[in-house]
């Protein structure tokens, strides 16, 4: 993976640097928690854990502003918190309960949330894609400037449904951007065992959509390559790639076999490159948090993700009445 | 020696067209390639080739003549030194091997037929009609909810500049310009799935498939992105939109391009289902549709675009779903279609009273939401059913209608409810195997018969 580009002596505030540390931690903190649950047969069926990949949706999410929408594949938990979601529902909805965001008939995969411009959580890979594409159509079509995230991963990028909408999105100069969440493995299969061309952000170059990779463990990177690419987007040049080379310590979902790596692999990610441990350091050694400091973030954090938790499991099973409500709309 | 050149078949479906413009004329040479003329089918205008070389000794059919029947000689090609009149009377060309013609009739009954509705009129009874082809009648729904809502717009394959394939979306880029009447790549899987963001991100978008058989490659979308998503988020993200498109059998196209979609889309939750019929369907349909709030699958067939009807000339004329149509009342059977099947169900109804039954005949026009209590009602009055489709048998549309009966209306079945469908093959190519694999009417009367027991 990319060597990370060293944040030049970071020109950011101490409040921005503790808000994405914040954001990380809980994005980590939750997942974590969720994982639990699933162990204690809480949470079923599948469930994709971001731990490691925190960095990506705190990074560009501090680029957007009200009204920039986004979408995403179903890894979608981090995207939730990170754009506002109350961590309550979201919990909730994995547990599959009345106070989900979808009232517990979605699951982990499945979240929307209009409030917030939340478009899912689509399960099948790669669907985000022209739906992101869609979405910034819409945009443009009425005029307004905002811009669409549109989230997936090294595997989705070889789908042909990407190669597609690269076209038409560059053609109609629609205002999205394509955001590759590159954590090295579609599944069990890495990369290097997928693709002979693993710098998914040139692929653009065939359709004339510029683009570039960022280091993804590095959130102030990331923030700054998400604004240039909104202000692209924003200023009506259409779409925008952007590769973030992130890596995801759990398995692909719960019940990975973890065979397709080496432990030690994992392990020095973690300790060499880990997202949130990189802006602790920034906080400790710019003298803008103590280590005190940080403890109590972390434990304020530990209360959310807690309450998260009681809240998903005292939260009623959906009514059975649900069953055979929400298949159309009126009319 | 002198030969005839012939009016041509400019597609799988044309009996006739317009000679709308001769580019060459009496005494000129052409050689092989050379454009003699332009001629207008009610798809397009094309432009017509010379096969063989010669002098053009007659031109036989003027230009701007109407309704030219496919195969009549339109001139004739001497030879140096021949005359256009030593080609006597103009011979019966050679048995063409194109265009089933009598296989494919512009299916819509030439004259009107007598249409009663049991349960409610789709319109006030007195009110003014103008007779249009159902492709008229779709392209005028699409137009008139355009200019209602301004986030309606068209999108798929040559639906702009060409005008339409199939000539459904005529005038629309004139009216409403570029930004509404949108022509995509050819990248089906692609734009369905930008039109449901678009649907999610506040717009109705209208997506025309060339045909339906393309649509396989944007299954997907259709159904998971789509069908499922308001489920999904517990009734908070809707999506409007309007897959579109010709359905089913056109005529000796083959395999791939000649299925009937109905009953897979039929199965899914989720979705809205219309197959029209007549031109009056067509538009009420396409409307109600329109402004759906769901996905709907609207299910068009090539074979019934030039077919005309009356429809009714209001300002706003909508058709509700779920409300199927009694075309024709009676007491002896009841025979349930939609779309095309209809064409053979009428017919039957008529060959059927020239023997004395008096057939029932019921047009579903939308297949989910689907009136069975309409076919139900029926039953009760003639105890007996006979289902008409064009798709394939197993897990067809009757043999659903068929469970429906035997459930709910057991009792009054006087015998086993027969479902008519197409042949259990892919359609081949060869005219008179294709013939054998589609549904007949004289199929449709003698199961008729079979369940009256005459």
């Amino acid at each position: 993976m990319a060597a990370r580009k060293t944040t030049k002596k970071p020109n950011i505030s101490k409040e921005e640097l503790l808000e994405y540390y914040r954001e990380m931690l809980l994005i980590r903190r939750f997942e974590e928690k969720a994982g639990q649950l699933y162990g204690m047969g809480l949470i079923g069926g599948f469930c994709h854990l971001y731990i490691g990949q925190e960095a990506v949706v705190v990074g560009l999410e501090a680029a957007t502003e009200e009204g920039d929408k986004r979408v995403t594949s179903y890894r979608d938990h981090g995207h939730m918190l990170a754009c506002g979601m109350d961590p309550k529902g979201v919990m909730a909805e994995l547990t599959g309960r009345e106070g989900g965001y979808s009232k517990g008939k979605g699951g982990s995969m499945h979240m929307f949330s209009r409030e917030k411009h939340f478009y899912g959580g689509h399960g099948i890979v790669a669907a985000q894609v022209p739906i992101g594409a869609g979405l910034a159509f819409a945009d443009k079509y009425l005029g307004n400037d905002r811009v669409t995230f549109t989230y997936f991963g090294d595997g989705a990028a070889n789908q042909g449904q990407v190669a597609e909408t690269y076209n038409m999105a560059q053609l109609w100069e629609l205002p999205v951007v394509f955001v590759i969440e590159n954590n090295q493995y579609a599944m069990g299969t890495s990369v290097q065992r997928a693709t002979k061309s693993p710098d998914f952000w040139e692929r653009g170059a065939a359709y004339g959509i510029a683009g570039e990779a960022v280091d993804g463990m590095d959130v102030l990177a990331v923030k700054a390559a998400g604004e240039k690419a909104i202000a692209h987007c924003r200023a009506g040049k259409g779409p925008y790639i952007l590769e973030v080379v992130t890596y995801r310590y759990r398995g692909h979902s719960m019940s990975d076999p973890a065979k397709y790596r080496t432990r030690e692999e994992v392990q020095k990610v973690r300790e060499e490159r880990d997202a949130i441990e990189h802006v602790r350091e920034l906080l400790l050694t710019g003298k803008h948090a103590s280590e005190d400091d940080l403890k109590e973030i972390d434990k304020e954090i530990k209360a959310i993700v807690n309450e998260a938790a009681e809240f998903s499991k005292e939260s009623p099973e959906p009514a059975l009445s649900e069953l055979y409500t929400d298949i159309y709309a009126d009319a | 020696m002198a030969t005839q050149i012939l009016m041509p078949a400019l597609s799988p479906t044309m009996e006739e067209g317009t000679l709308a413009k001769w580019l060459v004329k009496e005494g000129d040479t052409v050689s092989s390639g050379d454009i003699l003329a332009e001629i207008e089918t009610d798809k397009a205008t094309m432009e017509f080739e010379a096969v063989d070389e010669g002098i053009v000794g007659k031109i036989i059919v003027a230009e701007g003549t109407e309704g030219v029947k496919v195969n009549d000689p339109i001139a004739v090609l001497v030879e140096e030194g021949e005359s256009a009149d030593d080609i006597a009377a103009p011979a019966p060309a050679a048995a063409p091997a194109e265009a089933p013609v009598a296989e494919a009739p512009a299916a819509a009954p030439a004259a009107p037929v007598e249409t009663v509705d049991a349960a409610a009129p789709d319109y006030p009874e007195g009110t003014a009609m103008k007779t249009q082809t159902v492709r008229e009648a779709l392209r005028d729904g699409m137009a008139e909810e355009m200019r209602r809502d301004d986030t309606v717009f068209l999108m798929g394959e040559e639906v702009a500049e060409y005008q339409g394939a199939y000539k459904v979306s005529q005038g629309l880029l004139d009216e409403f310009g570029a930004k509404r009447v949108i022509d995509t790549p050819i990248t089906e899987h692609g734009f369905a799935g930008v039109g449901v963001g678009a649907a999610f991100g506040g717009l109705r978008p209208i997506v025309e498939f060339m045909t339906f058989n393309f649509a396989m490659q944007a299954m997907d979308h259709i159904i998971n992105s789509a069908a499922k998503t308001l489920y999904m988020s517990g009734g908070q993200m809707g999506c409007p939109i309007v897959f579109r498109g010709p359905n089913g059998a056109a005529a000796r196209v083959g395999a791939q391009h000649s299925q009937d979609f109905a009953a897979w889309y039929m199965q899914v939750p989720g979705l809205k289902v219309v197959m029209p019929y007549s031109a009056a369907d067509a538009k009420g349909l396409m409307k109600t549709a329109i402004r759906d709030n769901n996905p709907v699958i609207f299910l068009e067939n090539e074979i019934l675009y030039g077919g005309s009807n009356d429809v009714p000339d209001l300002e706003d004329f909508t058709i509700p779903f779920g409300k199927a149509r009694i075309w024709r009342e009676g007491s002896d059977v009841t025979i349930v279609s939609f779309g095309i099947g209809m064409k053979y169900a009428l017919e039957a109804a008529d060959k059927l009273a020239e023997d004395g039954i008096s057939a029932e005949v019921i047009d579903l026009r939308t297949l989910r939401p689907m009136d069975t209590a309409s076919i139900i009602k029926s039953v009760q009055k003639t105890n007996r059913l006979v289902t008409v489709e064009e798709g394939w048998p197993q897990g067809s549309v009757g043999s659903y209608i068929s469970s429906v009966v035997m459930q709910e209306a057991f009792d009054y079945l006087d015998a086993p409810v027969m479902t008519l469908t197409g042949k259990d093959v892919p359609m081949p190519y060869a005219a008179n195997l294709e013939k054998l694999a589609l549904i007949t009417t004289e199929e449709v009367v003698e199961a008729a018969k079979q369940v009256t027991y005459r």
